[in-house]
């Protein structure tokens, strides 16, 4: 119960972010077009129950990959690295997989997926740990080494899905995976589904979300009871007091990076081992947003991978929500505007608990001085 | 020859926005505020002055028109930066958060704005440019510089190396850059001498907040005939041409080229015959200053010369 009121506590700077973002996101409804703009918001906060079970279903699919790209953000904000290269990342990791569940048909059963999500899961690795070498070694600034190792990644994607079998030029994209390699659905098409007739139209999701989870847990257990964990969040405090106390620094800021790729690893390899109808790598010059709303996520979720697997839940739920604003004649781009509102929001909150804080300090210790003098008396 | 001009020609359509926005960072990272939200600046300032341009090419058109466009441009991506100052510098908030939540603002609210502002709730929002300087009286009549400088080419261009040369001096050469660069160094000390640094730290991010949005449209002009919500990363290149730069102006004209440099092949090789028959593949050239860039900065960030202060809230009561 304390440790439930603790979190509840932490939370609220978000909370309460969230709040003012969507009181934000209303008055836009409100200018935009007053007449619907309750049932606009009432849509925007029911989220997925729009369209029962299945868009319920959705909500957890689209939350499957930010929470991994916002464990992944937050992460590496814990040894103190913004990894804005969380799409990157992703696209290779999402590549690899993609390549291994196509082509090594040779894997029997379940192990092909399990192979193509673990090969994802290291190029990724591989290419977050660059970030990491480059900043530890050569003092490059990860931001910076970030961003231009997502263009490398889409523009290096692009080229080799053009020039290799994998590229179905008919859609411009990669062919499908193989049977074995897809996620599977772990009997969660069997709840997440509306009917349809007789027929059951199913969600989109799958065992990722399950996955995403476990990772989540992982992360946390990693980061706050294992010595490894203790000195990546030394570094992230102040590098040069954890090198004085023997950490080696430089192998903190590298192993974090490879983490952290692999976490948006594992996003892009759930992402694109999907069945026929779902995702495939498009050939175009777009970096995954994926990505960068994996920062939002961390954020918001204040770099905790409990609070990350409920932020992003969230935002899935209120983007799944936005889609059905199209009924009402909104756009659903001002889902887009809220969850930026949102964030902006959260770096007003955590000021507001700085200050309530010390005004509470400051009135416990008034409290403690008036029982101070009560007993002098 | 006609090949060199023609590269050269190119090359300032992608060079000058990067050094104009670049020059913005280097103020505002120069008065210790990060501002990682160049891009949503960026976004912002290339939206309302692009729109604008959209609704007023009925009634005039050519340089007077570029020149509102600009004004636009400034005032809106003023405004819009202020959103950062606020956040960064009287809420003492982390300015990864604030700047991160203008990059997503911006661009959400740009696809937004257009589908309600255009009929038909269309996205893209369509322009036609009458901006083109095919040649500058006098001056494009000069051997060899006329064709480089002073052909083909926009005001903007020009406005662009104003601001590179009056950048430099104010940096330099005035008693506000000197405060300025204070407050990005030590703001106690700067505070200590009586320089209210609150105020330098608003100036800075207004600068790069006037000349972020100037670039958006910059960028933008010469390159398409219609504005779909993005600046296709030209944010975040510029921070890289401003760390590459290492927050000085003439370095960061000389990382901006070279970047326009490695973008122009990329994107016009095929103009050449001589790159043309290389036979690369386009995706490679592409991905060319993108790794130059990371190649370069592997072998000089040994030694970075950032602001000290940048990034870090100044709290007055802190010591």
């Amino acid at each position: 119960m304390h440790k439930i009121k603790k979190g509840l506590s932490a939370a609220s700077p978000s909370i309460m972010a969230i709040v003012a973002g969507l009181l934000a996101g209303f008055i836009i409804l409100l200018i935009s077009n007053p007449v619907s703009a309750m049932r606009g918001l009432a849509t925007i906060l029911l989220g997925g129950w729009n369209n029962g079970m299945k868009g319920l279903g959705q909500v957890l699919y689209y939350a499957t990959s930010i929470i991994l790209t916002g464990l992944s953000v937050g992460f590496a904000f814990k040894t103190g690295m913004f990894n804005i290269g969380a799409s990157g990342q992703l696209m290779v990791g999402g590549f690899v997989s993609v390549y291994v569940g196509a082509m090594w048909t040779f894997l029997p059963g379940h192990l092909h997926w399990m192979v193509a999500l673990l090969m994802g899961m290291l190029a990724g690795m591989c290419w977050g740990m660059l970030v990491g070498i480059l900043k530890a070694l050569l003092n490059v600034n990860e931001v910076i080494t970030a961003i231009m190792l997502n263009y490398i990644a889409m523009y290096g994607i692009n080229f080799i899905i053009k020039n290799s079998p994998l590229h179905d030029r008919l859609r411009n994209q990669t062919i499908n995976v193989a049977a074995n390699a897809v996620i599977p659905k772990a009997g969660l098409d069997n709840i997440f589904y509306v009917l349809k007739g007789r027929f059951h139209d199913a969600s989109s999701v799958n065992g990722g979300i399950l996955i995403a989870v476990l990772f989540a847990v992982l992360v946390y257990i990693l980061i706050n009871k294992t010595t490894f964990g203790y000195e990546l969040k030394a570094c992230g405090y102040n590098q040069h007091a954890s090198r004085y106390a023997g950490i080696n620094e430089k192998k903190a800021i590298i192993s974090s990076m490879a983490i952290a790729g692999a976490l948006s690893g594992v996003a892009g390899a759930l992402m694109y081992l999907a069945p026929p109808t779902g995702m495939h790598i498009h050939v175009a010059e777009v970096l995954a947003p994926e990505g960068f709303n994996g920062i939002a996520v961390a954020l918001l979720g204040m770099s905790n991978p409990i609070g990350i697997v409920f932020t992003g839940l969230f935002i899935a739920h209120i983007t799944v929500g936005g889609g059905y604003l199209q009924s009402l004649k909104y756009m659903k781009e001002v889902i887009d505007v809220i969850i930026g509102l949102i964030i902006y929001f959260s770096a007003f909150s955590l000021l507001m608990r700085d200050v309530m804080r010390s005004i509470g300090k400051r009135r416990s210790k008034k409290a403690l001085e008036g029982e101070g003098k009560g007993a002098k008396r | 020859m006609d090949t060199i001009y023609f590269l050269v020609q190119q090359m300032m359509f992608f060079s000058i926005p990067l050094l104009i926005v670049a020059l913005g960072g280097m103020f505002s990272e120069r008065s210790g505020v990060v501002n990682i939200a160049l891009e949503g600046i960026m976004v912002a300032g290339a939206f309302s002055s692009i729109m604008f341009i959209s609704k007023m090419q009925d009634v005039m058109s050519g340089q007077w028109l570029l020149i509102l466009a600009i004004l636009v441009a400034v005032v809106s991506g003023m405004l819009f930066s202020l959103l950062h100052a606020y956040a960064a510098i009287n809420l003492r908030s982390d300015q990864t958060i604030s700047g991160t939540a203008l990059n997503l603002i911006a661009p959400a609210s740009a696809v937004y704005l257009a589908r309600v502002m255009q009929p038909n709730g269309v996205q893209q929002i369509q322009f036609t440019n009458t901006f083109r300087i095919a040649k500058v009286p006098v001056l494009g009549d000069i051997p060899v510089l006329g064709p480089l400088l002073f052909q083909n080419s926009y005001i903007t261009t020009y406005i662009g190396f104003a601001i590179f040369i009056v950048s430099a001096i104010v940096l330099y050469k005035t008693r506000f850059g000197l405060r300025l660069r204070a407050c990005g160094e030590h703001p106690q000390a700067a505070d200590s001498v009586g320089i209210n640094v609150y105020r330098m730290r608003y100036a800075g991010v207004l600068i790069s907040g006037a000349l972020a949005g100037l670039g958006g449209l910059v960028y933008v002009i010469p390159t398409s005939t219609n504005f779909n919500a993005t600046v296709a990363g030209y944010g975040f290149l510029a921070l890289a041409v401003l760390i590459f730069g290492q927050w000085k102006p003439l370095r960061i004209l000389m990382a901006a080229f070279f970047f326009g440099l490695m973008k122009t092949i990329a994107s016009s090789y095929s103009g050449v015959s001589w790159l043309q028959n290389l036979g690369i593949p386009s995706d490679i050239y592409k991905m060319v200053p993108f790794i130059a860039t990371l190649v370069v900065l592997a072998f000089t960030s040994k030694k970075s010369q950032a602001p000290k202060a940048s990034g870090v809230p100044y709290d007055k009561g802190a010591r």
